[in-house]
C-alpha cells in the first residue's frame, strides 16, 4: 500500500498532536486541494489518557492519540463541512472535493457569512507539561494514593468501596482559511473524580476537581472528602419534600448554572422566543434580572479559566459579561446576528469547556466560605452534588433533577443528619433571585469556576432511595 | 456497492452459515434472498493491510509480555442532513479511521488507540496497552479471567437493500423537504424541523485466540419536529421516529412527507391542550414511549457492572443488587412482565454477528413472569455470577463505539414482550376509567439507582370511562421503578409490538454512546402520580 501523505509515518506515530508548523503545514495542503469560492479548515489533534478504578483497583485504562481535519467548503452562500482523520493525500482531496460537492448541492444559505481573513490573537497559555505528563505510571500512582486515603479515612464504616476517574487531555486546535487566517491554540486539562461508597450500602460520597494543570490538583484531598461523605451519609433519614433552603457545594452550582448559558443568546431574545424577551418587543437588556451580588462572565484570559483565544470560525474571542451585579449586561452575537444588528460578534462556534464556550464561565463568589454558608442556615439542605439534569421547559430553564452522593438535613447552622436523596424540578434562572448567600468562588473544573450558595425556597418534589 | 451475482451467491452462502446464530433463516427466506429482485447488499470482507496491521498490533502486545491481545479497526463513516422549513441547517459527513488495542498483562488490562494506521503507529500503540496494564498492576486487586468462548471467522453486515450512505444527498434532501412542505400547509403550523443521521461502520476484530471477524454495520435514524401557534402559545411536536439498522428502504416505509401533515397536525391540536391536574391516575403507555422507560428503568439497573459498582463513579449503581440477593428472588414486576435481552432481532440497533469480544450474539430471558432471573454479561463478568445463574459464558454484550474507545459491557436490545391476548392500545382505553395516554417520548430523568425515575412525553390524552376525551399538557409520571413494574395490570398482545430505539445511550468514563433498541407493547400501570411540569406562574 502506498501513501502519499505529509508526514513520514514515525513523524505521525511520535506526534502525540501536531505543532503549529505542522498544523500549518497540514492546513495549507488542505487548501492547496480546494476550488471553492472560500474553504476552512479546522484541525483538531492531540492526546488523551485516562485511568478508571472500581472496587479500589484500576478496572480500565487507555490512551488514545487522534487529528481531525474539517473541511468547510462555500460557493457563493452555499455551504458545507466534511471531515476526516486520515492524513493521506488521497483522503484530503476527497474529503474536500466531498465537502465541494455538497456545498454545490445544498440550497443558499440566506445567513452565510464570509469566512474571515487573518485575525490578532492575544496567545493564552493553557498548556500544562505536569498535564501532558500525566503517564501511565503516574496516574496509576495518584489512583493507588486516592484509593488509600479514601480508604485509611472510612475505616470507620468498614472496608468503603471506591471508584473514580482520572483523565488528561493535551490538545490543540488549529483553524486556517483560504482568505489567509491561520490560528493555532495548545493547552491541557485534567479531571479527578472519586466516588466512596460504605460496605453496607447506605452511605456514598463523591468529590471532584479539574484544571488545566494537574499539580493544582489536590488527589489525596478529593479521596478523603469522597470517604467523609461516605461515612457521614450513611442511614439517611427521609425528610419532606417541598420548597428548602439549600446550601450547595460549588461542584454542585457548576452542575446548573451553565444550563443558563443558552440563555443568553441575542438572536432568541430579540426575535421574541428567549428567556429574557418582553412580551410587546424589546428584551431585558440593562434590568436587573438577579440577586445584586450575581455577576457571571466568559472571558479566555482570565488566569483561571484559560481557555481559547478564539473559536472554530477562528473569530477571536473575548470577555463577554453576561450578568453584573444582577442587570442584564450583554448577550452573545453570532457573527450573521452581529452584522445584522450592527453589533461585535462575540463567538459563532463551539469548542472549550466550563460551559461558556471556548472562554470558560465564571461565577464570582463571595468571602464566606461554604461552612459559614452552612454556619448561617437556621434549617436546610446541604447537596454535594447534582445527577441527571433534565430541560423541562426551555424558556424558564425549569430543569429536573436528583441529589447524589452526600444531602444532608441543616439545623440551627449544623449538619445535623445525612438525609435520602431528592428529586427537584427547579430553575437556575429563578435561582439567582432567590439567592441568601454567595461564597467563595473556586475552580470546579478546568475553565469553570463557581461559588457555592445558598438560596431559599428550592423545590424538592420527591423522594429517592438511591445511595 | 453492486455485488457481482458470483460474488452474491458466494457471500450468500457465507450468510447464512453466519446468521445461523443471531436469526436463523428458513429455507424459503434462503430462497427468497438468492431471487429477490433487490437482494441484500454482501457483506464486505476486510482489506489485506487491515489484517496485516491487526496481526501487527497483536504480536507487538504479545511480545511486550500481554497474555492475551485484542485488536479492532474501525472504519466509520457518519452522515447527517438537517433541514429547518425550506432551507438545509447542516450536512455533514465524517471519516473516522483507526486502530485500538487491548492487552491484559498478569490479570490487568490495558488499552491504547491511534489514527496512525502504518505498522509504526500500531505497533506502538500495542506497547503503550501493554505499558498502561503493566502500571495497574500497582492497584490490582484481583486478576481478569476471561469466560471461554469458541474462537470465530467470518463476515456478517446488517441486512440492508440500500446502503443510505451511498443515496445522492439531492435524494436526501428532496424527501426532507417533501415532508417539510406538507407539514407547513396545515393552518397554523410556523416551523418545522426534519433531519437524518446515517451511519456505516466497518469493524475487524482480531484476538489472541484465533478469532477474526469482519462486520459492517448500517444504522439510520430519522427525525421530524412541527411547531404551531394557538391560543395556547406554541406548541411543538416532535414524532417518534425510531431510528432501526435497516437501509434505506426505511426511509421509504416510514413516508415521512404522506405522514407530515398528520404530524403538523398534532402540534396544533397540542395548542388547545388543557394543562393537567396533578395526582393519581391509571396510566397507559404507547410503545413510543414505553421503550425509554424500559431502557432506563429495566435495561440500566440491570447491567452487571452496575450492580457490581463499576459505574459508581459516573453512571450510577443499581438497585438490583448484589446479584446473590436479586436472582430468582427480586419481585420485578407483576407476572405479565416478561423481558427478553437480544441481539439477534431484525432491524434493531444492537444487532450483531458477534460482540466486541468475538462471542455470538445471544438472546436470553432478564425477567420472566415479573422475577429478575440475569444480568448482562461480558467474558469477564460471566464467572462473577455463574454459580448463581448456572450460565458459564458471556452473553456477548461487549461493545466500544468507536476504534478508540475501550470495550465494556453495554446493553443488548432489552424488550417487553407482548402478552397473551393480542389487544391493543384501544382495548386498553376501553377497559380505563380514568386514566392518561401517554405517547412518544419527552423529558426523561432517573436516578442513579434506577429507583426515582420522572418521564414525559409528546402527546396526553385524557381517559374517562373507556374513551379518550380531550388533549392535556405539562404531564410527566414520577414513580419508583419496581411499584411501578408491579402496578402493570394490562399489556398488549403481538399485534401491538413496536420497536422503538436511540443512538445516544451514555455510560462509561471516557463516556461512550451506543445504540440500542427496545420493542415492547401498550401497557397500563395502576394509580401513578402525574405531576404538572408547567412553568408554575
Amino acid at each position: 500500500m502506498t501513501l502519499k501523505s505529509l508526514f513520514t509515518p514515525a513523524e505521525m506515530a511520535d506526534a502525540e498532536f501536531l505543532s503549529r508548523e505542522q498544523a500549518k503545514a497540514l492546513a495549507d495542503r488542505v487548501l492547496s486541494f480546494a476550488k471553492a469560492d472560500e474553504t476552512r479548515v479546522t484541525i483538531t489533534t492531540g492526546w488523551a489518557g485516562n485511568t478508571r478504578f472500581a472496587g479500589n483497583e484500576i478496572t480500565t485504562s487507555g490512551g488514545t492519540t487522534d487529528t481531525v481535519v474539517t473541511v468547510t467548503s462555500s460557493i457563493g452562500k452555499r455551504r458545507a463541512s466534511t471531515s476526516t482523520n486520515v492524513l493521506e493525500d488521497d483522503s484530503l482531496k476527497r474529503t474536500v472535493e466531498l465537502a465541494e460537492r455538497l456545498a454545490r448541492l445544498s440550497p443558499e444559505d440566506p445567513e452565510a457569512m464570509p469566512e474571515l481573513g487573518p485575525q490578532t490573537y492575544t496567545p493564552i497559555n493553557g498548556y500544562f507539561e505536569k498535564t501532558a505528563e500525566l503517564t501511565p505510571e503516574a496516574r496509576a500512582t495518584a489512583t493507588q494514593r486516592v484509593i488509600s486515603v479514601a480508604e485509611a479515612e472510612g475505616k470507620a464504616a468498614g472496608n468503603l468501596f471506591v471508584a473514580g476517574f482520572l483523565q488528561a487531555n493535551a490538545r490543540a486546535s488549529a483553524v486556517a482559511t483560504s482568505k489567509g487566517l491561520f490560528a493555532y491554540h495548545r493547552g491541557t486539562d485534567v479531571d479527578l473524580s472519586v466516588t466512596a461508597r460504605t460496605p453496607d450500602g447506605t452511605g456514598s460520597g463523591w468529590a471532584s476537581n479539574g484544571a488545566r494543570d494537574w499539580s493544582l490538583i489536590d488527589a489525596a484531598s478529593i479521596g478523603r472528602i469522597a470517604a467523609q461523605k461516605a461515612v457521614a451519609s450513611r442511614n439517611p433519614k427521609a425528610v419532606e419534600p417541598g420548597m428548602w433552603t439549600v446550601v450547595l457545594e460549588p461542584q454542585a452550582v457548576a452542575d446548573i448554572m451553565p444550563q443558563l448559558i443558552g440563555t443568553f443568546n441575542a438572536r432568541a431574545n430579540d426575535e421574541g422566543r428567549g428567556t429574557f424577551s418582553k412580551t410587546g418587543g424589546g428584551t431585558k437588556l440593562g434590568e436587573k434580572i438577579a440577586d445584586e451580588r450575581v455577576t457571571m462572565f466568559t472571558d479566555p484570559y482570565d488566569p483561571d479559566l484559560l481557555g481559547s483565544p478564539f473559536d472554530s470560525d477562528g473569530l477571536p474571542l473575548k470577555r463577554v459579561v453576561y450578568i453584573e451585579n444582577g442587570i442584564l449586561k450583554s448577550f452573545s452575537y453570532d457573527r450573521f446576528w452581529a452584522n445584522k444588528q450592527g453589533k461585535q460578534p462575540t463567538n459563532s462556534g463551539g469548542g472549550g469547556r466550563g460551559g461558556g464556550g471556548g472562554g470558560g464561565l465564571k461565577f464570582a463568589g463571595g468571602t464566606k466560605s461554604t461552612e459559614e454558608l452552612i454556619a448561617g442556615c437556621e434549617r436546610g439542605i446541604l447537596v454535594t452534588h447534582f445527577f441527571y439534569i433534565r430541560s423541562l421547559d426551555q424558556r424558564t430553564v425549569m430543569l429536573t433533577g436528583l441529589t447524589r452522593d452526600g444531602t444532608f438535613l441543616i439545623e440551627k447552622g449544623k449538619i445535623t443528619a445525612a438525609v435520602k436523596n431528592f428529586r427537584w424540578n427547579e430553575s437556575p434562572l429563578f435561582m439567582l433571585s432567590k439567592i441568601e448567600e454567595i461564597g467563595k468562588a473556586e475552580r470546579t473544573g478546568a475553565g469553570q469556576v463557581m461559588p457555592s450558595l445558598r438560596v431559599k425556597d428550592f423545590n424538592f418534589s420527591s423522594l429517592s432511595d438511591a445511595v | 456497492m453492486s455485488p457481482s451475482r458470483r460474488d452474491f451467491l458466494k457471500t450468500g452462502a457465507a450468510a447464512a452459515a453466519v446468521l445461523a446464530t443471531p436469526r436463523v433463516l428458513s429455507a424459503a427466506e434462503s430462497q427468497s434472498l438468492l431471487t429477490s429482485p433487490t437482494p441484500l447488499i454482501t457483506a464486505p470482507t476486510a482489506e489485506p493491510y487491515v489484517i496485516e496491521l491487526a496481526a501487527e498490533a497483536l504480536g507487538a502486545a504479545k511480545d511486550a509480555g500481554a497474555s492475551y491481545v485484542d485488536v479492532r479497526i474501525g472504519r466509520y463513516r457518519r452522515q447527517s442532513v438537517n433541514t429547518r422549513e425550506r432551507q438545509i441547517t447542516g450536512v455533514s459527513d465524517t471519516e473516522s479511521y483507526g486502530l485500538g488495542v487491548r492487552a491484559l498483562v498478569n490479570g490487568s488490562w490495558g488499552f491504547a488507540a491511534t489514527s496512525a494506521m502504518t505498522k509504526e503507529g500500531v505497533v506502538k500503540a500495542a506497547r503503550e496497552a501493554a505499558r498502561i496494564a503493566k502500571a495497574a498492576k500497582a492497584a490490582q486487586k484481583r486478576p481478569v479471567e476471561l469466560a471461554p468462548t469458541p474462537p470465530v471467522k467470518g463476515t456478517w453486515m446488517t441486512p440492508v437493500k440500500r446502503d443510505p450512505v451511498d443515496v445522492p444527498i439531492e435524494e436526501k434532501v428532496a424527501l426532507l423537504f417533501a415532508a417539510n412542505e406538507a407539514a407547513l400547509k396545515v393552518p397554523g403550523v410556523r416551523f418545522v424541523t426534519s433531519g437524518m443521521q446515517l451511519l456505516r461502520e466497518i469493524k475487524t476484530y482480531v484476538n489472541s485466540e484465533g478469532t477474526e471477524t469482519t462486520q459492517t454495520f448500517i444504522r439510520v435514524g430519522p427525525s421530524f419536529q412541527a411547531t404551531a401557534t394557538g391560543k395556547g402559545g406554541f406548541q411543538s411536536y416532535s414524532e417518534e421516529l425510531a431510528p432501526r439498522a435497516s437501509g434505506w428502504e426505511y426511509f421509504q416505509s416510514i413516508d415521512m412527507p404522506g405522514n407530515a401533515a398528520k404530524w403538523a397536525n398534532l402540534a396544533v391540536e397540542k395548542t388547545g391542550a388543557r394543562t393537567v391536574e396533578p395526582g393519581r391516575y391509571d396510566l397507559i403507555l404507547d410503545p413510543t414511549n414505553l421503550w425509554l422507560t424500559i431502557h432506563e428503568s429495566i435495561g440500566h439497573p440491570t447491567e452487571l457492572d452496575r450492580a457490581m459498582g463499576y459505574e459508581a463513579n459516573y453512571a450510577g449503581t443499581s438497585f438490583v443488587a448484589p446479584p446473590e440477593k436479586q436472582i430468582g428472588k427480586l419481585k420485578y414486576g407483576t407476572e405479565l412482565m416478561n423481558i427478553q435481552a437480544d441481539r439477534t432481532q431484525p432491524d434493531s440497533l444492537a444487532l450483531v454477528a458477534w460482540d466486541d469480544e468475538g462471542v455470538a450474539a445471544d438472546k436470553w430471558l432478564i425477567i420472566e413472569k415479573g422475577m429478575f432471573k440475569d444480568y448482562q454479561t461480558t467474558r469477564e463478568q460471566a464467572a462473577w455470577i455463574a454459580p448463581l445463574t448456572g450460565v458459564k459464558k458471556s452473553h456477548g454484550c461487549s461493545f466500544a463505539d468507536s476504534w478508540d474507545s475501550v470495550q465494556f459491557q453495554r446493553m443488548p436490545n432489552i424488550s417487553l414482550l407482548p402478552g397473551s391476548r393480542d389487544i391493543g392500545l384501544d382495548d386498553i382505553v376501553a377497559a380505563t376509567d380514568r386514566g392518561i395516554v401517554i405517547k412518544n417520548r419527552g423529558s426523561w430523568s432517573i436516578d442513579h439507582q434506577r429507583y426515582n425515575f420522572q418521564f414525559s412525553g409528546q402527546v396526553f390524552y385524557e381517559v374517562k370511562g373507556g374513551k379518550i376525551v380531550g388533549m392535556l399538557k405539562d404531564v410527566a409520571y414520577q414513580a419508583n421503578t419496581p411499584v411501578f413494574w408491579n402496578a402493570m395490570d394490562m399489556i398488549g398482545g403481538q399485534k401491538s409490538y413496536w420497536l422503538g430505539g436511540s443512538f445516544g445511550d451514555g455510560k462509561g468514563q471516557p463516556s461512550q454512546s451506543n445504540s440500542v433498541s427496545h420493542g415492547c407493547v401498550p401497557a397500563r400501570f395502576k394509580n401513578v402520580n402525574i405531576v404538572n411540569t408547567g412553568r408554575g406562574e
